[in-house]
């Protein structure tokens, strides 16, 4: 699977320096997502998901912003290093992104045709009359008829399981190798979520697209995804395929997360709370950062920062109750 | 099949001329407005077609007929060369009408390409054009106009292309005010999610420009500029009436009035300066007029959205 590899991010730090202090919002992540493969990530809200997208596709302001560390590697191409040019090149060709708010990702006074035509211009350099055919189909893709008028209409006078259907045409329109989501689903009302999520599941497959699809949402995880990454407080604690995150999650957080619900194919609003607060990504010490809500919490726990290590074949936790396991074997 | 998808292609284009329709309907309800539309309308046909009917068009001299009251044959009397009033009106009205237009179509240019400009690149960018602006601004306009006038006296520019020359010159000092506007309605702009998304689409920035954040700020921009063509015809007629902006024989409305700048003409032929002057003040009002019913028409559905 990984020689196939589209995406690899390598130990990602992201911080944002504010006046407050250095928000350490991403903080060594790695994961990789190959062809084809959909990877998701998790977390609370605040966790650093939505930073970790927006490093990928360079979307970083800066300032505040600044991708300190790390590696991120599209087909072997260098991201962090790329010039503008490129950036714009890949930016809605390669790699889209899709996001949370339908309604505000449009702009009001232009037409649907107008938006949907425009990465068409840009990037496969189509004419004005094949860039609105091709606008058709991809409105016909998403599953809207009625494609002519929806075609001439705008924003306001569609809804929003339909907008967030023309951001998907969007983000298509130029055949992108990776789509990154970003709660594509958490505007939409619940029976709009699960047909949005299938129309995503079925153009994935079909084009054997890759999907990074960020969301707070187990039921969602369960539904698509291959590969899970947990972020908890900007880290991964864990990740692995979506079998063994929910078969037999290893990081007491993870287990926290499930315990109301490890059911695959069944869907649920909002995670399980867990007792306790994010600490704050200021001043984070040199400690679990999961130590104060934890239940099985010990005392080395408290005093230095648990290092990724492998619990399975493709399953990392970060968490001292295995570093003994690993060392005892 | 057929029938439907023509009628759905005519519902789109119903909807999309919607918006503009809205505002007309608003417009029209607002009598002020209208008052000042139906005037400028008349001002306009009157002076751009009038001098066809005039049997004194182009400024014939007349040394017999000088200083007439207004009579039958001259309904507004004739000037110190026997020239007939009333066509001159009208002639003066076309190059006023004109530098009024024209200057706002130059400093509309100017004024959203650099506010445009400033909102989006900022930095550096944003500082030389602001800056810039904030001195245009602190210096009072009229004084500024004369001294650029007296300047470009210097370089004898023929009578009739100094009407160009007034132009370029109210424009110059006409940007900086709407570019202000134009700056911060791009500030605000530029962060609506929307714009990140054109961001993540790697639309080039004449993209993100013109096709994306233009189109915003086009109701700002009727309102701005119909409300400056008034403004401009003012001081065009200000820098004509002082002999620094179009000269005789090319006629203006300011020109006009200062023909009576004696006392004698001011008290005994008041058909000299009485018909430039509520010309300028009536075209001025009526500009002010439409100008502020256009910003109500439009307002509410910029609220709306
Ligand atoms: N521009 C910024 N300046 C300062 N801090 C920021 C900025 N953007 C994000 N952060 C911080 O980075 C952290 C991670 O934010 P992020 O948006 O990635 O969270 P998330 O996991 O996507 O949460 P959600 O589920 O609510 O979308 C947050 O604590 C946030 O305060
Ligand atoms: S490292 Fe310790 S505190 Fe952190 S999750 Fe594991 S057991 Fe809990
Ligand atoms: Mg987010």
């Amino acid at each position: 699977m990984s020689d196939n590899t589209i995406l690899d991010v390598k130990k990602l730090s992201t911080h944002f320096f504010t006046e407050n202090g250095v928000v350490k919002a991403v903080n060594d992540v790695s994961f990789s997502v190959s062809e084809g493969q959909t990877v998701c990530i998790v977390g609370e809200s605040g966790c650093g998901k939505s930073v970790t997208a927006m490093s990928i596709m360079r979307l970083i302001e800066d300032p505040p912003g600044k991708i300190v560390d790390g590696e991120i590697l599209f087909q072997d191409k260098d991201l962090i290093h790329a010039s503008k040019k490129d950036l714009r090149r890949l930016r809605g060709n390669d790699i889209s992104m899709i996001f949370q708010e339908p309604m505000s990702s449009l702009n009001p006074v232009l037409t649907i045709g107008e938006q949907i035509t425009e990465p068409l211009f840009e990037h496969r350099l189509l004419t004005k009359k094949q860039a609105k055919q091709e606008a058709i189909k991809l409105i016909e893709l998403v599953g809207i008829g009625r494609s002519n008028e929806i075609f001439h209409s705008y924003p306001h006078q569609l809804s929003g399981g339909m907008l967030q259907r023309i951001m998907i045409a969007i983000a298509l329109s130029c055949d992108p190798l990776l789509l990154i989501a970003d709660e594509p689903t958490t505007a939409l009302d619940v029976t709009i979520q699960a047909q949005i999520l299938e129309l995503l599941k079925e153009i994935k497959e079909e084009r054997n697209m890759s999907m990074l699809l960020i969301t707070h949402d187990l039921g969602v995880v369960a539904e698509v995804a291959d590969y899970v990454v947990v972020m908890y407080a900007g880290k991964v604690i864990e990740q692995g395929s979506v079998l063994d995150i929910f078969k037999d999650p290893k990081h007491p957080y993870t287990q926290g997360l499930l315990q109301s619900k490890p059911v695959l194919n069944q869907r649920k609003k909002r995670l399980y709370s867990i007792p306790g607060q994010v600490p704050n990504l200021i001043d984070l010490k040199p400690s679990c950062y999961f130590y104060d809500r934890c239940e099985h919490r010990m005392s080395i726990c408290g005093g230095s920062i648990p290092e990724k290590m492998e619990v399975d074949d493709n399953h990392q936790v970060a968490c001292w109750l295995y570093e003994k396991e690993e060392v005892r074997t | 099949m057929e029938e439907t998808t023509v009628q759905t292609e005519h519902m789109a284009k119903y909807r999309k001329s919607n918006l503009w329709k809205q505002v007309f309907r608003r417009l029209v309800k607002n009598k002020m407005a209208m008052t000042g539309l139906g005037f400028l309308i008349f001002i306009f046909v009157f002076c751009m077609i009038g001098p066809f009917f005039s049997p004194y068009a182009n400024g014939g001299v007349d040394a017999i007929n000088i200083n007439q009251p207004p009579s039958a044959e001259h309904w507004l009397g004739t000037d110190a060369l026997g020239r007939d009033v009333l066509t001159r009106l009208m002639e003066a009205g076309r190059i006023s009408l004109t530098v009024g237009l024209g200057a706002m179509v130059m400093s509309v240019f100017i004024g959203t390409l650099l506010g445009v400009l400033a909102g989006f690149y900022q930095g550096i960018v944003d500082q030389i054009i602001m800056r810039t602006a904030d001195v245009l601004m602190t210096i009072p306009g009229l004084p500024l106009l004369f001294i650029m006038a007296a300047v470009m006296s210097e370089w004898k520019v023929p009578a009739e292309n100094r009407l160009y020359i007034v132009m370029v010159m109210l424009s110059i000092v006409g940007w900086s005010g709407l570019a202000r506007l134009v700056r911060s309605q791009i500030l605000s702009l530029r962060e609506r999610e929307y714009m990140h998304a054109t961001e993540s689409l790697g639309l080039r920035d004449r993209r993100k420009l013109f096709v994306h954040l233009l189109p915003n700020i086009v109701p700002l921009l009727i309102v701005v500029g119909t409300l400056s063509v008034g403004g401009a015809i003012l001081s065009e007629s200000v820098l004509s009436y002082f002999g620094l902006g179009v000269v005789p024989p090319t006629a203006s409305w300011g020109n006009m009035i200062n023909a009576a700048n004696s006392l004698i003409d001011f008290q005994n032929r008041p058909w000299l300066w009485i018909p430039p002057g509520v010309a300028i003040f009536l075209t001025v009002i009526s500009i002010n007029l439409l100008g502020d019913g256009l910003r109500d028409a439009i307002d509410p559905k910029m609220k709306s959205r």
